[in-house]
């Protein structure tokens, strides 16, 4: 009887404390964005949807992840091949491509604050090479599509990391017989890459596309970083009402859409790079 | 990991004809720019802002800038003896510790349930780990705050640690369920025909094998938390951590602050990261299936 007890016994604190601290907070948030004193309204999310910045927050937000999330998954593929293929240094190449993994994003925001500040390190390379005479101000507030390229920057350079750590491991699972069969057929190195190499990692594919997807609509610290206020972002607008404001149901109604582009992303990731039944590994 | 290089080992003994990278020395030479280049990418921003960390208020806010530290502390005393920051530093820490105590204890049972034995309600518990990763997890600090004011753990280390401790029980869970599936249950049992109760076995076989593995997500779990700024943002007024000090002082603090700042949270991060560096993929490679 006992024996029978014990996974349930083991399982159960951590259930407990998702059920309590996950699930259950998850649902509130839903609650929160459509609750009133009055009962049922609609009113947060008209209140939202009314603002000024909702449009460009939530556009800013799309585009940031449109753009940021194929540039990621180039490099991560390019970096992730190299690896692969490297025979002397390998450990230490992995290790230095990996740092950003430890970094947070308010961390990569300040490096590359670093850079393009007005006094910063961009404004003295381009001094040096004779291009301005003066330290320009890229970070201000008429530079809107410059923070936008700094953020961009600062996000392929700190969460590339991790798409290539997951398509290692995935690459590590390919069997190199697949890719030595290509060989002997004559298949090019860029046709076995194409052929062989990308289908069998979709489910790597799958699992970085939807983590950095997610994490791209979650952005924030960057921005708030790179551009204060200047460049609107929906988890800054969230964290703007929560905070500032003081109105959390807005904050959740704001929550919700953050959620919404999130569950619509990931079920297209798992449609879109669906792994046939049987075809794994 | 370790099984390919074996396969890769046995792969360079029996000399078959493999095609070296790209073709010629023109291939080679393209591939260990890139490598080079890659490395410089990664490398040369973090090198940058040690530099504004390690130079004078002056140098900072300066121009134009020179590439080498200049070995002033000014800017890292001005940052430690700033209002705030000696205990922001210290709530980050203890924030860190208690997610990564309450991670490992929560996490670690479910585990070593998941890889010893098949019952029925796994696969529910399986779908709720799945799920914290498709939910942007930092928003759940919204619901939490009224929560915590009502029970009385709003702006306190351990409140701010339970949502940090949602984001680090999914790896906890499935990287403590690799470790244990890597020692074979043949050893278990083995201690058991010996005499030892379960307990003893788990504890005198299974546990020093899989310790250093731990001991890696247990540092893994506390950068999650020294990482976090939203949640931390969001739920702390008094005793902010300091990615939440920063985040909150950015629009007010001058340059060499933010710098020293961040210098703050780099280093720690970095010397975490280079501690776990052998399981830094099995870790993620496992956690992200």
């Amino acid at each position: 009887m006992r024996a029978k007890a014990l996974p349930y016994l083991l399982v159960l604190p951590a259930t407990l404390f998702l059920l309590v601290f996950f699930v259950y907070p998850a649902l509130q948030i839903g609650v929160l964005a459509v609750s009133g004193p009055e009962g049922l309204t609609l009113r947060h999310l008209q209140t939202m949807a009314g603002h000024w910045k909702f449009g460009p927050a939530l556009r800013w937000t799309l585009l940031l992840a449109a753009v940021v999330v194929p540039v990621q998954l180039a490099l991560a593929l390019g970096m992730a091949s190299i690896v692969d293929r490297l025979k002397a240094g390998r450990d230490t190449v992995l290790y230095v491509f990996a740092i950003p993994l430890g970094l947070s994003d308010l961390a990569a925001g300040i490096i590359w604050l670093a850079i393009f500040e007005q006094s910063g390190f961009l404004n003295s390379v381009l001094l040096h090479l004779g291009v301005i005479e003066r330290p320009v101000l890229f970070l201000g507030y008429q530079n809107v599509w410059v923070i936008f390229l700094a953020v961009v920057l600062a996000e392929v350079w700190r969460a590339t990391a991790i798409v290539m750590v997951i398509l290692v491991s995935g690459m590590g699972l390919i069997p190199k017989e697949y890719d030595e069969a290509g060989q002997v057929f004559g298949a090019s190195a860029w046709q076995r890459f194409t052929r062989i190499t990308l289908p069998l990692l979709r489910p790597s594919l799958q699992s970085a596309l939807i983590l950095r997807t997610l994490n791209a609509f979650e952005v924030f610290a960057v921005v708030i970083a790179l551009g204060g206020t200047t460049l609107p972002v929906l988890m800054g607008e969230t964290y703007q009402w929560q905070f500032m404001l003081r109105d959390r149901n807005v904050a959740a109604a704001y929550a919700l859409v953050i959620l919404g582009i999130s569950v619509a992303s990931t079920l297209f990731y798992l449609r879109a790079l669906r792994v046939p039944r049987g075809a794994t590994l | 990991m370790r099984r390919s290089g074996a396969r890769r080992a046995a792969g360079a003994r029996n000399d078959a004809p493999r095609a070296v990278v790209g073709s010629g020395p023109a291939g080679r030479f393209l591939f260990g720019a890139s490598v080079v280049l890659l490395c410089v990418w990664v490398l040369v921003p973090i090198y940058l802002l040690l530099v504004n960390a390690l130079s004078s208020p002056q140098e900072v806010t300066g121009f134009p800038k020179r590439f080498v530290p200049s070995f002033d502390f000014g800017s890292i005393r001005f940052f430690a003896s700033f209002a705030g920051v000696a205990q922001a530093l210290w709530n980050s820490i203890a924030v860190a510790a208690l997610t990564m105590v309450m991670s490992l204890g929560l996490g670690a049972p479910a585990g070593y349930a998941l890889s010893r034995f098949e019952f029925p309600g796994k696969e529910w518990f399986r779908m709720i780990v799945v799920m914290t990763r498709a939910f942007p997890l930092p928003l759940l600090a919204l619901p939490l705050a009224i929560f915590f004011i009502r029970t009385g753990l709003d702006d306190t280390a351990l409140g701010l640690a339970v949502v940090h401790t949602v984001l680090a029980i999914p790896f906890a869970t499935l990287i403590t369920f690799s470790l244990f599936s890597g020692v074979p249950l043949e050893l278990e049992e083995a201690a058991w025909t010996l005499g030892c109760t379960r307990w003893q076995a788990f504890r005198k076989v299974v546990l020093p094998l899989v310790l250093p593995g731990i001991a890696a997500s247990a540092v893994f779990a506390f950068i999650v938390s020294w990482n976090e700024v939203f949640a931390a943002a969001v739920l702390t007024v008094q005793n902010r951590t300091l990615p939440a000090f920063l985040v909150q002082s950015l629009n007010v603090s001058p340059l060499h602050l933010k710098f020293a700042g961040g210098a703050a949270l780099v280093v720690p991060a970095l010397v975490f990261i280079f501690a776990v560096r052998r399981y830094l993929f099995a870790m993620w490679g496992i956690a992200s299936r």
